[in-house]
């Protein structure tokens, strides 16, 4: 059996944007390499360079230095076979929630009919049955941000990209969205890169989790999450969950981007 | 139901409007050639309304011509302002500084260049709608937000595609915003247009009454001028309307407490 290539591979990557005078070292020198399959979440406070990450991966951002390949293939120009989803869900105003999906489809210049099924059947696993001739501001932020996640998966990319997608919901949605991402990664096994900077969702939801520092922005230190899965609303009591987050945070609390109490 | 009734208040709107004029006048006393009262200025219309219909049908042509023509060139120059580097270096500075020269102010030199007929007033109309319909669409294209064109990216669509189906809907509430003070300029540049030279028109109808001291004309001459001008605003909000029925802007709010 020849190896798959790896889903994401970085090597020396690195992104430095020039305003006038002044030059901001977004990343520096990045080495990352994920597998087929595996679902790999990065944390780090904001301003470290993860949005930026994201988009030299996804090909949006051309790299100061280094480069990057997804797929086996070096990223030149933006990725298409890639699922997208950010925290807002940039949903058009204009199309029914059904529709909004399937411009994921007539942007390609593919048939609608071959995917109009699958869109719906998709739409109904994610609780939107009943929802697919609404317009996106007839529904709560949930819902708009399950239909973007749909949107991203119904061309059935290999790699899906996240951008803290559950950043703007409450967080009783966002347990949910939580558990159901989960859900529909373990049936899929895509391969998915998800930015958070939530230690708990990186935990919960990843195989690894990739810890980043600011300034400039770098890897701390990659780690595996050895929880079982499905890891539902009980994984947060399990020792694993305990001791892995807390390794997090000392990490956090070791470079200086946490601080014990020094009273506010 | 809702709609029944937000209609008959339109019209009430109105009819309030001249009831007050007419009574103010005859409470008042004021002289017929100072203001006269909107019945007499119907009355008038009534009798005078071969010269007026004539009149009108020309100033008529001149708008929606001039104001057709302000919508084919400045829609098209936008997208090519928003989508240009090279354009939006060159072409939109001049834009933006044509659009803060007094336009009405070149009326006069329309006549040296192109005389006394129907053309110097379409351009009149043209260049008067053309500058907000132009600001209004650029702005449009550019409010895009840049996460849609990172997804729209990820698809690999081409321009053209990527243009029809997420960049032009997009800018469609901007543009009609654009187009709706367009078409409302349009009306005062074509009477503009004719005040300074014509020998027809609306414009000329209302300088000859005026000088006659005919006020009841001058008013019954204002109100054909504001008909037409309404119509071509109402024609474009139609227009709208089945363009952009999703956005904001057109959403009934009957569900909205305190709005009755
Ligand atoms: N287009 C840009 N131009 C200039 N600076 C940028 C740009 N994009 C990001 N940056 C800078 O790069 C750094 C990392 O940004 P980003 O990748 O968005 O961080 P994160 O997603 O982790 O919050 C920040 O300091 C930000 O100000
Ligand atoms: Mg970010």
């Amino acid at each position: 059996m020849s190896a798959a290539p790896a889903a994401i591979i970085a090597r020396g990557l690195a992104k430095s944007f020039q305003r006038r005078t002044v030059t901001t070292t977004a990343l520096a020198s990045i080495d990352l390499s994920v597998a087929q399959g595996e679902f790999v979440a990065i944390v780090g406070p904001s301003g470290c360079g993860k949005s930026t990450l994201l988009r030299l991966i996804a090909g949006l951002l051309r790299p100061s230095a280094g480069e990057v390949a997804t797929n086996g293939h070096a990223v030149t120009r933006p990725v298409t076979d890639i699922g997208i989803v950010f925290q807002n869900p940039v949903l058009l105003d204009w199309r029914t929630v059904l529709d909004n999906v399937l411009v994921q489809i007539e942007l390609r210049g593919l048939r609608i009919a071959d995917y109009r099924e699958q869109a719906v059947a998709l739409l109904r696993a994610v609780g939107l049955g009943e929802f697919l001739a609404s317009l996106p501001r007839e529904l709560s932020g949930g819902m708009r941000q399950r239909t973007s996640i749909v949107r991203a998966l119904i061309h059935d990319p290999p790699l899906l990209i996240m951008d803290e997608p559950f950043g703007a919901l409450d967080a009783l949605t966002r347990e949910q969205m939580r558990i159901d991402l989960e859900a529909l990664w373990l049936r899929t096994r895509k391969t998915v890169l998800f930015v958070t900077h939530s230690i708990d969702e990186a935990v919960l939801l990843a195989d690894r989790v990739v810890v980043m520092s600011p300034r400039p922005g770098r890897i701390e230190q990659i780690i595996d999450v050895d929880l079982p899965r499905p890891r539902g609303i009980e994984a947060r009591q399990a020792a694993v969950f305990v001791e892995t987050a807390q390794r997090i945070t000392q990490i956090f609390l070791a470079r200086g981007i946490l601080h014990q109490s020094r009273g506010l | 139901m809702r709609g029944l009734i937000r209609r008959w208040r339109t019209v009430f709107g109105f009819l309030l409007l001249f009831l007050l004029w007419e009574v103010g006048v005859h409470v008042f006393g004021v002289r017929e050639y100072i203001l006269p009262p909107p019945s007499q200025v119907v009355r008038a219309l009534v009798k005078n309304w071969q010269p007026v219909a004539a009149s009108a049908g020309i100033t008529a042509l001149e708008i929606v011509a001039g104001y057709a023509l302000a919508i084919a060139v400045s829609i098209p120059l936008a997208v090519g302002i928003a989508f240009s580097r090279a354009m939006e270096e060159t072409v939109y500075p001049v834009v933006v500084f044509l659009q803060i020269v007094p336009k009405i102010a070149v009326a006069p030199l329309f006549i040296i260049w192109f005389g006394f007929g129907f053309t110097p007033k379409l351009l009149l109309v043209f260049l008067l709608s053309f500058f907000p319909i132009v600001i209004a669409s650029i702005a449009g294209f550019r409010a895009i937000d840049p996460e849609i064109m990172d997804f729209v990216q990820t698809t690999g669509a081409c321009g053209l595609r990527a243009f029809a189906k997420v960049r032009l809907p997009y800018a469609l509430p901007e543009i009609f915003t654009g187009l709706k003070v367009g078409a409302a300029i349009s009306a005062t540049a074509a009477v503009v247009a004719e005040f300074v030279a014509s020998d027809r028109g609306l414009g000329y109808l209302l300088l000859q009454y005026n000088g006659d001291l005919n006020t009841q004309m001058v008013f019954a001459t204002v109100m054909v001028l504001g008909a037409i001008g309404l119509a071509v605003y109402f024609a474009v909000e139609l227009l709208e309307r089945l363009a952009i029925p999703w956005h904001a802007s057109q959403i009934d709010r009957q569900d909205e407490p305190g709005l009755v």
